[in-house]
């Protein structure tokens, strides 16, 4: 049977950009399905009734769902190519383990800071220590997976396009406070899967700035 | 230094070490089980996880692994050649297994826990309405991922079956602190039958806490206000 690939995505969604990402590193050829967040395909809606979110990974007909989730089953499945995870059982377990507080840190925090009123100032606080303890975890490495780019690397990048938003909203500058994190994510540029996937910071911008129009913020 | 040194940091009545323990236990591993005292956190717990300062962690030849369910693939994976596999063979149905599992965290048993800590009879009555919709969903996660076999791993318990099976005695203590059954024979027939199946699998057997051991925990941990 022929292989088919679908995503179900949102280009802004920092999310999908990991789903896209460990495709383009595994050069595997999928279908990308743009989705209409505020009117979501009855596809959507089918292959993730429980969560009814973006982004989706559909293989042969099958669905996947949650991005970390989709990073390793896409690493499994296409085992040829580009490793995005170690081979090693602890350094595997490492890798989860700052994956998941990528999840459970970066983005309630971020949110915060563009989304909700009034909070914007303790977010911005709050985020740059969250993006602190990262780079203490990069340390000296040139990726999170030390020479290999991979599945910590996929989680975060895709938050750097969002970066210009936090900076506006919260006030900070992630550039003085974290610079060994933007040398790494420059870094990250370089290769093309993610230069593929990121969108411009300004494209961003203008889309947060019509969800804040439509969340009443401004 | 032994390289299968083993030390698990928990308690006896944490839900997320018990999952630890059962997949040790899956795998005949040896361990030292180093119990925190309730109320205060050890000088290893906070220098092996400064991150998050919480248990389970589990200390490999002196190397910490953190996160109940990652410590779980942790143990499928560095003891592959012991016991059972903890995580289906097949990349498709790992996904769903870690899906479910990520579900159970997120979604569901923050509801279960709003039930212990809800304020007055409306939050509680919502709480529990809401376990009452996310385990019909998990009902159904256990018929098609089981596919006829007693566990969502099929014939031996697995990784969704530990993710979810070790919040049983929680779970009855919930029931009897809510007076709601949810693990019912018209309610959740498959669960109900499952969650026998867990408890008395000898893996689980020997861990599973006692429920009056547990519920008096809970008075202590969840105190009610004063009237």
């Amino acid at each position: 049977m022929a292989e088919e690939v679908v995503l179900l995505d949102f280009w802004a969604s920092m999310f999908g950009m990991r789903t896209r990402i460990a495709l383009e590193e595994k050069r595997v050829t999928y279908d990308y399905r743009a989705e209409d967040l505020w009117n979501k395909s009855s596809l959507l809606l089918e292959m993730n009734p429980v969560h009814k979110k973006i982004p989706v990974l559909i293989h042969n007909g099958k669905p996947v769902c949650e991005s970390l989730i989709q990073i390793e089953y896409i690493d499994e499945t296409w085992p040829d190519k580009n490793s995005l995870l170690p081979s090693d059982p602890y350094k595997r377990a490492h890798a989860k383990f700052w994956a998941d507080f990528i999840d459970k840190k970066v983005n309630v925090t971020a949110r915060r800071i563009w989304a909700a009123k009034g909070e914007e100032q303790e977010a911005a606080k709050e985020f740059i220590e969250i993006l602190k303890t990262l780079e203490s975890e990069l340390g000296d490495k040139k990726y999170f997976g030390d020479e290999t780019f991979g599945y910590v690397d996929i989680a975060l990048i895709g938050f750097y396009s969002w970066f210009g938003v936090y900076e506006k909203f919260g006030n900070i500058s992630i550039e003085s406070e974290c610079s060994k994190l933007i040398a790494w994510a420059k870094r990250c540029l370089d290769r093309e899967s993610v230069a593929k996937t990121l969108p411009e910071s300004e494209k961003v911008a203008t889309f947060v700035s019509d969800c804040r129009k439509k969340l009443g913020l401004e | 230094m032994a390289t299968d040194d083993v030390k698990l940091i928990g308690s006896w009545a944490s839900v997320f070490v018990m999952r630890a323990r059962i997949a040790l236990h899956l795998k005949s591993i040896s361990y030292e089980f180093l119990q925190e005292t309730f109320g205060s956190k050890s000088e290893l717990l906070l220098k092996s996880n400064p991150v998050h300062k919480k248990m389970p962690v589990l200390i490999h030849a002196d190397k910490p692994v953190c996160e109940s369910n990652i410590i779980v693939q942790y143990i499928d994976e560095a003891w592959t050649s012991s016991g059972p596999s903890i995580l289906p063979s097949h990349p498709y149905d790992r996904a769903i297994a870690r899906f479910w599992a990520a579900y159970i965290d997120d979604q569901w048993f923050i509801s279960l826990r709003s039930i212990l800590t809800a304020q007055g009879e409306e939050e509680k009555n919502a709480a529990i309405a809401q376990v009452e919709e996310r385990t019909e969903i998990l009902e159904k996660a256990f018929i098609d991922c089981s596919k006829g076999k007693p566990f969502f791993n099929g014939d031996h318990i697995g990784y969704l079956d530990i993710a979810l099976g070790s919040f049983l005695g929680w779970w009855r203590v919930v029931e009897l602190d809510a007076n709601h059954k949810f693990l019912d024979e018209t309610k959740a027939p498959s669960l109900a039958k499952w969650a026998e199946r867990f408890c008395d699998d000898p893996a689980v057997k020997p861990i599973m806490p006692e429920i009056t051991k547990l519920a008096e925990f809970a008075r202590k941990l969840f105190p009610k206000p004063q009237a």
